[in-house]
C-alpha cells in the first residue's frame, strides 16, 4: 500500500508552482494552508474576496481586529503595500482575468475542466459565496484534493454528478496521489508518486488518464 | 442640506413594511448593529417594519444583527451569497421551515446586481454560473467564444450600512475591510442611511480620501462606539 500525500504535502506541492509576483486567491478551508509552503525567495499577494490585497498571517490570539478578516472569516494582518477596495472592484479583479492563480478544493472534477465543489445536493441550506466567481477569470484554476472520496470513490471523473461550481475552468489538480494537468478536456498525467504504477493509479480515477513520454514523480518532504 | 440625524431611530423611522433593505458588512464586519437593532426595537413596540427582504452576503451569526431581525419575524426574504456561519441557526431554522425564502446568489454578481442597480445599467452579462444550477432560467449570449449568463439590476428602498467618518454633507470613508459591500449599497438604495463612528465638518475628510461621495447618502447618523459583530458573538460563547 503506496502512503498518499497528507492534506499538508498536497498544499506544499500546489505552492511549488506558484510562480514569483503572482496574485492569488486561496479558498477557505484546506487551500488556505497552501500560503505556509510558499517558497523563500518568492513574492506573492494574496486577494481576498471581501474586498483586501497583500494580506498576511493571522495576528496572534487576542489581537485580532474583526474588520481585518478574509473570505472565511479568519483575522488576517497587512503586509506593507496592501490595499483595501470595496466588493465590485474585488470581483473585478476575479473575473476580469487579473489574478494569476486560484486554489479551490472539489467534491469531483470532470475531465471536462468541470468543478463541482459548492452542494452536495438538495437537503441542506445551499451557500455558494465566491466559488462560482472565482473558477472565472483567474488564468489558472487549481484543485487541491484527496484522490478518492472516504469511501475509496474516485473526486476525478468523466462527468460531476454533484451541481456544478463551472463548466471548463480547471486546469490543474494536485491529488493525495498526483499531479494532473487539464489539457484539452483530457487528464493528462504530470506527476505520480513513484511507488505507484499507472495502472494502480488509473484503477482510482474516473476517467481516462493521458500518460506522456514521461511522467515525473512526485515527490514532497515531510512537512 | 441637513442629513444629520440625531438618534438611530430617528435614522431608520421611515422604514416599513415590505421593503427591500440592503444591509452592508460581510460576516461581522461592517456590520451596522445599532441601526438594525433600533429597528427591531421599533418592531418590537409597533409591529412593523415586517416583511422585509434582506440584502446582504450572509444571513447572519448568532443571535445579533441580522440574525435578530430573523429571530423576530421581521425578515421574508433573504437575497445573499452563503447564508452559513459559525451559528447559522437563526436563518436555517425559518429556512427548513418553509417560512423565509431565499434567493441564493453568487457573490460577485450580488455586488455587480448592486452596481448596475446603482449605477442605472438594468442588466449585464457574466461568466459566472455558467452551465450551474444557478443560471437556469436565465437567458445565455455567447460573446467571443464563450457563454456569458445575464443577471439584473439589484435596487433597494434603503440601504444600512456602517461608515467610519461622515463629514455633514455626508461623505464618507470606511474602516479596513469593513467596507466590502456597503460603497456599492449606498448607490443602490432610495435612501442612505449610515452609523458612522464620527461627525466631522465639510472639509474634514480630504477629497481625495473620500470612498462614498455623498450625493449617495441621505442619512447619518453618529454612534461613537459601535459594537461589532464577530466582538460581541466571541464575547457572547466566552
Amino acid at each position: 500500500m503506496i502512503a498518499k500525500l497528507t492534506n499538508a504535502q498536497i498544499a506544499w506541492r500546489a505552492a511549488q508552482d506558484i510562480p514569483d509576483g503572482a496574485y492569488v486567491n486561496l479558498g477557505i478551508g484546506f487551500p488556505e494552508m497552501v500560503a505556509k509552503f510558499k517558497p523563500d525567495g518568492r513574492e506573492v499577494i494574496y486577494h481576498t474576496e471581501n474586498g483586501i490585497l497583500d494580506f498576511g498571517e493571522a495576528p496572534p490570539a487576542g489581537e485580532e481586529d474583526w474588520d481585518l478578516i478574509n473570505a472565511g472569516k479568519k483575522a488576517v494582518t497587512l503586509n506593507p503595500g496592501a490595499a483595501f477596495f470595496h466588493h465590485a472592484d474585488s470581483f473585478a479583479m476575479v473575473r476580469g482575468g487579473h489574478l494569476d492563480v486560484a486554489i479551490l478544493g472539489a467534491y469531483e472534477v470532470a475531465e471536462t475542466g468541470d468543478l463541482a465543489n459548492w452542494s452536495t445536493g438538495p437537503g441542506s441550506v445551499p451557500a455558494v459565496g465566491g466559488a462560482m466567481d472565482l473558477v472565472h477569470g483567474a488564468k489558472r484554476v487549481a484543485v487541491i484534493t484527496d484522490h478518492v472520496t472516504k469511501k475509496g470513490e474516485p473526486k476525478l471523473v468523466k462527468a460531476c454528478s454533484l451541481p456544478l461550481t463551472g463548466v471548463g475552468c480547471v486546469t490543474t489538480v494536485y491529488t493525495s496521489l498526483a499531479v494532473i494537468d487539464i489539457v484539452d478536456r483530457r487528464f493528462v498525467l504530470r506527476e505520480k508518486l513513484p511507488g505507484m504504477s499507472v495502472e494502480e493509479l488509473q484503477a482510482v480515477t474516473g476517467a481516462e488518464l493521458v500518460v506522456g513520454a514521461t511522467v515525473a514523480d512526485l515527490i514532497v518532504p515531510e512537512v | 442640506m441637513n442629513k444629520i440625524s440625531p438618534s438611530v431611530e430617528d435614522a431608520v423611522a421611515g422604514i416599513q413594511d415590505g421593503m427591500v433593505v440592503m444591509i452592508g458588512g460581510f460576516g461581522g464586519a461592517g456590520a451596522p448593529i445599532e441601526l438594525i437593532h433600533a429597528l427591531i426595537d421599533r418592531y418590537k413596540a409597533t409591529g412593523s417594519p415586517g416583511s422585509l427582504t434582506v440584502v446582504n452576503n450572509n444571513a447572519g451569526n448568532g443571535a445579533v444583527g441580522i440574525a435578530a431581525l430573523i429571530y423576530a419575524g421581521m425578515v421574508a426574504k433573504m437575497v445573499c451569497s452563503f447564508p452559513r456561519s459559525s451559528d447559522p441557526k437563526a436563518f436555517t431554522e425559518k429556512y427548513l421551515a418553509g417560512e423565509i425564502e431565499l434567493e441564493l446568489v453568487p457573490q460577485g454578481t450580488l455586488a455587480e446586481r448592486i452596481r448596475a442597480g446603482g449605477a442605472g445599467i438594468p442588466a449585464f452579462y457574466t461568466p459566472t454560473s455558467y452551465g450551474t444550477q444557478v443560471a437556469e432560467g436565465k437567458p445565455v449570449a455567447e460573446f467571443d467564444g464563450r457563454h456569458y449568463v445575464l443577471e439584473r439590476w439589484l435596487k433597494a428602498d434603503v440601504a444600512l450600512i456602517k461608515a467610519e467618518l461622515a463629514d455633514s454633507k455626508g461623505n464618507l470613508t470606511y474602516h479596513k475591510a469593513a467596507r466590502n459591500f456597503s460603497p456599492l449599497m449606498a448607490t443602490a438604495a432610495r435612501t442612505t442611511i449610515v452609523q458612522v463612528r464620527r461627525i466631522v465638518q465639510p472639509g474634514g475628510i480630504d477629497p481625495e480620501h473620500v470612498i462614498t461621495p455623498g450625493i449617495f447618502v441621505d442619512r447619518i447618523v453618529e454612534v461613537s462606539d459601535p459594537k461589532q459583530e464577530e466582538a460581541l458573538l466571541r464575547e457572547e460563547t466566552k
